[in-house]
């Protein structure tokens, strides 16, 4: 690995990165304690009975997941903005939509990945069947990235304004809704006794797309917004 | 240059678009309102009955062209954002952002009559079926869209992040369209087809398929209306803006 190189880079990036969220890693909780608090509102506004959480249970981790990762979307690029570093990888010589996918795959990896393993836990608060549990951790490991990299591509055409949070959830959750009817969709299916192979071959299908796509719209999107 | 190049390029400019759509705009409000006049009287009153549904089907003649037109101004708005983002062209981004609002109207007025006429057929006024909840997500691609174009400052950079968004929402044209196909749920399918016989009545086919060609043409003026004041608003500067101003001053008092 060359010093100057794009692997160097996207290694230096993500070195720094990580180093960034290691040095706040009380922020890194902040996901976590929010998808919480929102699973454990759920029994407290429909009752406790167990018969009709565990009806509901895999769609609310989905949702609380989902919302957790929209709210924690915003801190992709917004300390890089402000302290002029994204303009400086906007400028690089590297490619810049695989630095970008350098940087949402450490997003993942410190928001999303977290998330995903509490939501076992949070099945649990709602009394999720033991048999769906593989299920519903193998569609977040499908869906979450590709939340990630769908959302990165608005968080790039939002960078520059100020108070783009409530924007930011308009442009986001309509593309976020095919994503939950087919995860949510397979833990329903599992739950049911029917087939469930079909939706989360659609997520990963519709993952290995993004993975290809969303780094090069994100990219695109960037450049509109800085220039 | 060749002719037909020259044109083209001639009509991207704000000046010659300003005075053209200037002159096309009463034709298309006249003719769209004409049209849309004659196709409600023919399918309100002169289309038969339905045997099954009775006269509650007769909302389909506003419904089914405004679903159409919701798709209809999608495709254009993205057309014309694919255009401006390509190639830098100013007339494109200001089609485009026009034709969000006009758009979303249309998809808003598809799901309200779709509404209507689901309580006395289905016994509810939504259902989360797939042509439903797709469309429900088309209004919310316009809605991020004009939010998005609304949000930021500079006009013209407003227009290229809106427009890569409307790009992006591409993908449920689509889904909207076949998804009485893919999901067989509430919403019936398709009656009207290009290709192959239709299963609609002659007698209902051509009321409906006339206020299509209304909303069409009334959609092309609602565009150009907005295109123009846009326009007036970007190039507010310019000399050419001045002299219209100075110009219709003038003939208004």
């Amino acid at each position: 690995m060359k010093p100057g190189g794009t692997a160097g880079a996207c290694a230096a990036l993500v070195r720094r990165d990580l180093t960034l969220v290691w040095r706040r890693r009380g922020d890194a909780l902040n996901p976590i304690l929010f998808a919480l608090m929102v699973v454990a509102l759920f029994p407290l506004a429909l009752g406790p009975e167990p018969e009709q959480l565990r009806r509901i249970a895999a769609g609310i981790v989905f949702v609380a997941l989902l919302l957790a990762g929209l709210l924690a979307l915003d801190t992709l690029f917004r300390s890089d903005y402000e302290d002029g570093s994204l303009e400086q990888l906007v400028l690089s010589p590297h490619p810049l939509a695989l630095l970008l996918a350098c940087k949402i795959a450490v997003h993942w990896l410190t928001t999303a990945l977290p998330l995903i393993a509490v939501a076992p836990l949070l099945g649990e608060m709602l009394h999720l069947p033991v048999a769906v549990r593989g299920v519903l951790l193998l569609a977040l490991l499908l869906a979450t990235p590709l939340l990630s990299l769908l959302g990165a591509v608005c968080v790039a055409l939002t960078v520059g304004m100020h108070r783009s949070g409530m924007l930011l959830a308009l442009l986001v959750l309509p593309l976020y809704v095919p994503v939950l009817i087919f995860g949510a969709g397979a833990c329903n299916a599992a739950q049911a006794g029917l087939p469930f192979l079909a939706p989360l071959l659609w997520l990963a299908a519709a993952l290995v797309l993004a993975l290809v796509l969303a780094p090069l719209a994100c990219a695109a999107a960037l450049r509109i917004s800085i220039s | 240059m060749n002719i037909l190049t020259l044109w083209f390029h001639k009509l991207g400019s704000p000046p010659t678009f300003y005075r053209l759509a200037g002159l096309l705009l009463p034709w298309c409000y006249g003719i769209g309102l004409l049209l849309g006049l004659v196709a409600l009287y023919s399918g309100l009153v002169l289309a038969p009955r339905d045997y099954q549904q009775g006269d509650a089907y007769r909302i389909i003649f506003v419904h089914v062209p405004a679903a159409w037109m919701s798709l209809f101004a999608y495709a254009f708005m993205a057309a014309n954002a694919f255009i401006a983002l390509v190639w830098h062209i100013k007339l494109s981004e200001i089609l485009a952002m026009a034709s969000a609002p006009v758009g979303a109207a249309f998809t808003f007025i598809a799901l309200v009559t779709g509404a209507l006429w689901g309580k006395p057929m289905w016994g509810t006024w939504w259902t989360w079926d797939a042509r439903l909840t797709s469309e429900l997500v088309l209004l919310f691609l316009y809605l991020g869209v004009i939010g998005l174009n609304a949000a930021i400052e500079d006009r013209r950079q407003a227009a290229r992040a809106a427009g890569f968004l409307a790009l992006i929402g591409v993908v449920n044209l689509p889904i909207v369209h076949f998804s009485v196909t893919w999901w067989n749920t509430l919403h019936q399918g398709s009656t009207i087809r290009l290709m192959g016989p239709s299963k609609i009545d002659a007698a209902m086919a051509w009321p409906l398929l006339l206020m299509a060609l209304a909303t069409h043409i009334w959609f092309f003026g609602s565009v150009l209306m907005r295109a123009r004041i846009a326009l007036l608003q970007l190039e507010g500067g310019k000399d050419w803006v001045r002299k219209v101003a100075l110009d219709e001053g003038a003939a208004g008092g």
